[in-house]
């Protein structure tokens, strides 16, 4: 808990002066309510709102956001292992990776709902297309970073390609990996968001989207909050894991 | 048991000149047998072969009069080389875990750390003990592949003097007790003396063989002995 507020003590209390004197300038006047709301005002907003808030619209992004993370680990890893193992796979379809990350997603999302509708799979495809490419590429560099003379190592004992991948190119790429999946478990949640924004009916990209059309930005704030607190919680929870499985990097 | 290498002779890729050209060497079993020589005349390069990690262009080299192949012969880096999520004891398994007709239980594995002083370290990571405690992990983890051959590629290089001594007397005490075969790399010239059967000096483009005239067993006595210090001062004089 020291160290906690050590690394983070000078943050918080940045945070909490700038809150309250954003708090004085709206209820003074200085800044209009309908462009920056007062913090009171957002977290009432939560308070008097939160059922639909956090049962219909959290839950509906949350789910959104897990089945789009999910498909993109499972699908990424697979893929980093293929490129791996074969290097016309590779040849082929990284530079395609790469690629799809030059193409404004903004743009595509409209596309993901003519193919999708307004389903949760338009969404879910924003989220894939969104956090697929720091897992592949995390996972990929990863196992190409494997320290030659380990792999000269393992083969003088006469291990074979899966046994040297098995123990010891997957061990060396968590370092990698976990840089890379940090990444998308925040762009996981942010495409989501988007997809939302683009066309749906529930979750909390669209409650911002409706909010802002009537003008009320403790409504919009209010999903940021909540969204900006997922978010946090998810890379928080990701880095627990990483610090777990790389116990050993620790002691180094 | 004989490892033999028969006109050996290896190129790197992309280099004209070969590093080793019409090498040849005889080992019998129960040898230990050092190889010197200035950096670049290809020490490392000839353990590289005989484990098969490299494939010469040109020769043979057979044990027992059968081509050499992966995993035939214990080999310990220059680095330790442990893996480091690995405890002392994982570390040591490995070489089980890949030969799985390798006969080698924990217990067995348990008894040698035992006899090295490492059996409070049996859960520790490598990143948690000394630089020699590593060394002799790195050796157990060769040696318990259960191979006749042991290469042994500079492993005292990296340790200061009262461990490196320590670890010699510890190397020279299982050796003798397991009847292994040893082909060691040293730049110390004295390690060399102290160690081995027989020297093998390399120089480019030509090999000389010097027998080592002390008595078995060797004990730290002897580092100082007329016969030593002269062995050395010849060596100095060649390499």
């Amino acid at each position: 808990m020291r160290n906690f507020f050590k690394t983070y003590g000078l943050f918080i209390v940045f945070m909490v002066v700038a809150l309250i004197a954003l708090e004085y300038l709206v209820q003074s006047d200085i800044i209009p309510a309908f462009i920056v709301p007062a913090p009171t005002d957002v977290v009432i907003h939560i308070i008097e709102n939160w059922r639909p808030l956090i049962f219909e619209h959290l839950g509906a992004t949350m789910l959104e956001f897990a089945i789009g993370f999910i498909l993109a680990v499972v699908g990424g890893v697979g893929l980093a292992v293929s490129m791996f193992f074969s290097k016309t796979i590779e040849k082929m379809l990284y530079p395609a990776v790469l690629i799809s990350q030059m193409i404004p997603i903004i743009a595509l999302s409209p596309i993901f709902v003519l193919w999708f509708g307004y389903t949760i799979w338009s969404k879910v495809a924003v989220t894939i297309l969104m956090s697929f490419f720091p897992i592949v590429v995390g996972a990929y560099d990863g196992f190409k970073s494997t320290d030659k003379d380990y792999i000269e190592l393992l083969r003088s004992m006469g291990a074979s390609k899966r046994q040297i991948f098995t123990k010891l190119n997957i061990q060396m790429a968590f370092p990698s990996f976990f840089s890379g999946l940090k990444i998308a478990i925040v762009y996981s949640l942010v495409g989501a968001t988007i997809g939302e924004w683009l066309g749906a009916s529930e979750g909390l990209g669209y409650y911002s989207r409706r909010m802002s059309g009537d003008l009320n930005a403790d409504g919009v704030f209010a999903a940021i909050v909540i969204l900006t607190i997922v978010g946090i919680i998810l890379f928080a929870l990701t880095a627990m894991l990483e610090k777990r499985t790389l116990r050993w990097k620790e002691t180094e | 048991m004989t490892l033999l290498l028969k006109n050996v002779t290896y190129t790197f890729p992309k280099e004209k000149k070969p590093i080793i050209s019409d090498l040849n060497l005889k080992i019998e079993k129960g040898e230990f047998v050092s190889l010197i020589g200035k950096s670049g005349t290809g020490k490392s390069t000839i353990l590289k072969l005989i484990t098969g990690l490299l494939k010469q262009a040109l020769g043979e080299i057979t044990i027992n009069g059968q081509p050499i192949s992966l995993g035939d012969v214990g080999y310990m880096p220059q680095k330790d080389l442990l893996l480091p999520w690995r405890t002392v004891m994982d570390n040591i398994m490995i070489g089980a875990e890949i030969q799985k007709d390798l006969q080698l239980t924990k217990e067995d594995a348990r008894n040698w750390l035992k006899r090295v002083g490492l059996i409070d370290y049996e859960q520790a990571l490598p990143n948690q003990i000394s630089g020699g405690m590593r060394q002799r992990v790195a050796f157990l983890r060769a040696m318990l592949t259960g191979k006749e051959v042991l290469l042994l590629d500079e492993p005292f290089g990296a340790l200061d003097s009262i461990t490196k001594k320590e670890m010699q007397a510890w190397l020279l005490s299982i050796w003798q007790e397991l009847d292994k075969t040893i082909v060691f790399i040293t730049h110390d010239l004295e390690e060399a003396s102290y160690l081995s059967d027989r020297i093998i000096l390399l120089k480019q483009y030509s090999v000389e063989e010097i027998e080592v005239p002390l008595h078995r067993p060797r004990h730290a006595d002897m580092l100082h002995s007329s016969e030593l210090v002269g062995l050395r001062r010849e060596l100095e004089k060649k390499i």
